[in-house]
């Protein structure tokens, strides 16, 4: 504890906040990373990327991508990969389309029979890499083949739709306003523009409020713990970024049409997958599954039943993904899905978890998704040719991961 | 008579442990050198040392062969002096053929093709030397253990082997391949090749050495010379054990009460070989507040024993029955197995006992995670709380309980790995190797905590391969020998010279 207190008044000279920084680099390099691929952007597009409307659109495009980010986060973790999310992601919003548009199933039935076939899918790949300890590489590459076949299958080669308006809210509706007009009126006048959703607003403010409280929180357990090393000016300044980034980002959106419903499921989705990663028993035992395998087995964890658990999520994640791409198309076509995988998979890496299992972080995953998200937006906007994303978005991949590990080399 | 080989004054040492200390070894041209001391003496040490495994430049000493000073920097300087070294874990790829494997790293090649018609009659021409009946195409995984070893050494062969030195070769055969082999060494003599043969199997030795030289605790007991003397085995078990009880235990008076564990016609069958049976019909009883050993050589099977029995973590086709506490219980699974009252510490504690890049908390409440969760959810605090406990209790050194556990010396790691145990509160702890690479004052700590665990009540086994930690810390010993107990002592009546007889006699 005394050298622990000893570190915390230690006086906060330059060169120990170099010697600080350098030494979590890993943590700040990806909110910096992000922070600095957005302006780099937005000075490119001449200020296009960050204008309310294609804020918007960033969330809509993306939201698919960051909700599997989250189940192959857990996959990863757990030692393993998921290379059929696309297939089958594009397999649901197949079958989504032959049960709503053509079968004129009632959409609140349809969306869960969807959600539990992807589970099911999910379960039968997971049953063959964790009770038949086949790498989920070969089971999942099967996986990926068959639902881009049967999607074809499906849909006899046709894209179907257009499908019901309560489907399509699922992905391009807005929250509305749940403010009374008064308030919101007396917001237009306060911002002077021309348009705000006030609940919007209101719900952005929280939520930024809530993260701060958070953080707070957990830096007194760590200082009560005597384990805190950031400096009192590094918690403050990344508070402060994240909260402003949060509430610029709100009030772009609530000048324009409110909260996307994508939006409000994508950020419930992430605080639930945070909080059972960082919180609770199946959460840690899947990081010690990843971690050590034979380990955890000898100390009583049921490694199989785990592994099964996270295919059958994702697979689940990635029926959801599924529904929201066909909503947001209003179509479902052959093609949806296609080499989404690798875009989901990429964004796990870049967000910090390690392919040897036992390492990463939900929040990692879903920056390192926006990292991919802003990229793949910034240079379509600036009409770089689908060539160019690609190989960009290559050596960033690269770049994140050769980075990781050369910290990891330094620090021994 | 001249000498070959010429080791002198090698020391050799790890972060924390002199495994070699001013060792000198003189290997004459023509003979049969049997290297013998227990597991940890130095022996492997001592043999990665000569074949360059360990660089000229990480030990201190001087190494004379065939006259000339040698400074081997790997193994490809050693294999060029003819220094050919066998593995007990045979460098062989078992989906390759014969042929191929022969070959491996030496191939007969021009501009990388491989010239076949020559590899052929080369490896016929070899495996007619080492007696070895079998087509070079053959692949190696379809002959048996016996044969493979044949093929490792006509492997040496093919490198002109002029010192070959072999590893426990025999620790794997059965008696007659056994026979074949040491024959082959005889014959291999009369041809002038050199042999260095580390074997436990006294009776083996004896048989075919022309000179002994006993490592005992990193340092050159003695070498015998079979010719001009009779030696007795019992001479040289003396020399391998002989060392004075300097090592000290903290203080016990333990007064064992009733049977807490009683197993009794334990079988296990080797997981993935079907007719290799690996423990045999073994039966044992625990007491509260005993601590039983479990003596053995290494692959003596005592690993695959507490595996077996903690919820049936190794092996197939497992019969025998278990009680704790008067009942009989069912271990079918780890979880099975932990609530039934035991726990088992792992030999391998990073590879099987830690998650190393986890930290010191998440660690120690593993095993027993619902009892610092409510409804699934953990409680951090709780968790800390657990963890602060085992710091103080076990006296873990560490800055605070949030370092990774990689962080960890040895000691400290494996009182992490004792920490998740007891936090698990089992009544019968087996300990697999609980000292093992681990300085002098953190084994006594480990001791201490036995002492304390059968103190309080719980059954302690524990496996070791230090003798003088067992006849130390144990109140009986049962003494294994390939898959089977061939004794059991009390402490009282136990001596290293008594079990290491039991087992070399077996």
């Amino acid at each position: 504890m005394s050298q622990a207190d000893q570190e915390n008044v230690h006086p906060v000279t330059p060169v120990y906040l170099g010697r600080y920084l350098l030494s979590h680099l890993r943590e700040y390099g990806l909110l910096f990373a992000l922070i600095a691929i957005m302006l780099f952007f937005q000075v490119m597009t001449d200020g296009t990327l960050l204008k309310s409307v294609n804020i918007t659109n960033l969330f809509l495009q993306n939201s698919y991508i960051i909700i599997m980010a989250l189940g192959m986060l857990i996959v990863i973790v757990a030692g393993h990969i998921d290379l059929s999310v696309g297939s089958v992601m594009g397999f649901i919003g197949a079958f989504s389309a032959v049960l709503i548009v053509q079968w004129e199933l009632p959409v609140a039935l349809a969306i869960p029979l969807c959600l539990a076939l992807g589970a099911l899918i999910g379960a039968a790949q997971g049953y063959w890499v964790a009770y038949w300890q086949i790498p989920s590489f070969i089971v999942t590459l099967a996986g990926m083949l068959i639902f881009r076949g049967a999607s074809l299958w499906l849909l006899e080669g046709q894209s179907v739709g257009p499908f019901p308006k309560e489907f399509q809210a699922l992905s391009t509706g807005f929250i509305p306003d749940f403010m009374s007009p008064g308030f919101r009126d007396g917001l237009l006048a306060l911002f002077e523009v021309r348009r705000i959703n006030a609940g919007a607003l209101v719900v952005g403010v929280a939520s930024a409020l809530v993260v701060v409280w958070l953080n707070l929180r957990k830096r007194q357990q760590n200082v009560r713990y005597g384990i805190e090393e950031e400096p009192t000016g590094f918690f403050v300044a990344r508070n402060m970024i994240v909260a402003g980034a949060l509430l610029f980002v709100v009030f772009k959106l609530a000048t324009f049409r409110g909260l996307p419903n994508v939006l409000v499921t994508m950020a419930v989705l992430t605080v639930i997958y945070a909080f059972i990663t960082e919180r609770t028993t199946i959460g840690r035992r899947i990081y010690a599954v990843g971690g050590n395998e034979k380990a955890a087995k000898l100390s009583g964890i049921k490694t199989e039943r785990l592994t099964f658990l996270a295919f059958t999520n994702m697979g689940m994640l990635a029926a959801l993904a599924g529904l929201i791409f066909a909503a947001r198309l209003n179509t479902a076509t052959p093609k949806a899905g296609f080499a989404v995988e690798l875009d989901v998979i990429a964004a796990v890496f870049i967000g910090g978890a390690s392919m040897a299992g036992g390492v990463g972080q939900i929040i990692g995953a879903v920056v390192g998704a926006f990292i991919m998200g802003v990229m793949n937006n910034g240079m379509s906007i600036m009409g770089i040719g689908i060539d160019y994303q690609q190989i960009i978005k290559g050596l960033v991949l690269l770049a994140a991961v050769v980075f990781d590990v050369y910290n990891k080399r330094k620090r021994g | 008579m001249t000498a070959l080989l010429k080791m002198q004054g090698i020391t050799k040492a790890f972060p924390g442990v002199k495994a070699l200390d001013n060792v000198s070894l003189t290997v004459n041209t023509g003979e049969i050198h049997a290297l013998v001391g227990e597991n940890g003496a130095g022996k492997s040490t001592l043999m990665k040392v000569l074949s360059g495994i360990y660089p000229a430049g990480s030990y201190i000493g001087d190494i004379v062969y065939d006259g000339q000073p040698a400074k081997l920097a790997g193994i490809a300087d050693s294999e060029k002096l003819g220094i050919i070294i066998i593995h007990q874990e045979l460098a062989l790829v078992p989906l390759l053929s014969i042929a191929e494997n022969l070959f491996i790293g030496n191939e007969i090649a021009k501009a990388g093709v491989i010239n076949w018609p020559e590899v052929y009659q080369r490896t016929e021409v070899l495996l007619k030397k080492v007696g070895l009946d079998e087509k070079p195409a053959t692949s190696l995984g379809k002959i048996g253990v016996g044969k493979q070893q044949l093929v490792e050494i006509a492997k040496a062969l093919a490198k002109d082997v002029r010192l070959l030195i072999l590893d426990e070769p025999t620790a794997a055969l059965q008696e007659n391949d056994s026979q074949n082999l040491l024959q082959l060494l005889l014959e291999l003599k009369l041809h002038g090749i050199t042999s260095i043969l580390i074997s436990h199997k006294l009776n083996e030795i004896r048989q075919v050495a022309d000179r002994i030289t006993v490592l005992r605790d990193g340092a050159t007991v003695s070498t015998l010379d079979c010719h001009a003397e009779h030696i007795s085995e019992d001479q040289i078990v003396k020399d391998m054990v002989g060392r004075d009880l300097s090592q000290r235990y903290p203080d016990h008076q333990r007064q064992p009460t009733d049977v807490l564990m009683k197993v009794k016609n334990w079988n296990v069958w080797h997981p993935e070989l079907s007719d290799r049976q690996v423990i045999r019909e073994v039966s044992f009883t625990v007491r509260r507040g005993e601590v039983v050993g479990i003596a053995g050589l290494m692959g003596s099977g005592r690993t695959e024993l507490a595996m077996s029995l903690f919820g049936k973590s190794y092996g197939r086709k497992i019969s025998g029955d278990i009680a704790i506490g008067g009942k009989a219980v069912q271990c079918d699974s780890v979880d099975q197995a932990i609530a039934a009252g035991m726990a088992y510490c792992t030999e391998d504690r990073k590879e099987m006992g830690l998650i190393l890049d986890e930290t010191i908390v998440n660690n120690i409440t593993l095993a027993n995670l619902a009892a610092v969760a409510h409804k699934g959810v953990l409680n951090n605090a709780e968790e800390q709380k657990v963890a602060e406990r085992f710091r103080r209790a076990m006296n873990i050194r560490t800055p605070n309980v949030f370092q990774r556990v990689l962080n960890l010396s040895g000691g400290n790691q494996q009182k992490v790995v004792l920490s998740k145990w007891l936090f698990a509160d089992p009544q019968v702890l087996i300990l697999d190797e609980p000292t093992r690479g681990i300085d002098v004052g953190a084994k006594f700590e480990i001791y201490a905590i036995m002492n304390e665990l059968a103190r309080e009540g719980r059954g302690v086994v524990m496996i070791s391969s230090e003798m003088p930690e067992l006849l130390g810390m144990c109140d009986r010993i049962y003494v294994m020998c390939e898959g089977q107990f061939v004794g059991e002592l009390d402490a009282a009546e136990a001596s290293q010279e008594r079990i290491m007889s039991m087992i070399v006699k077996e």
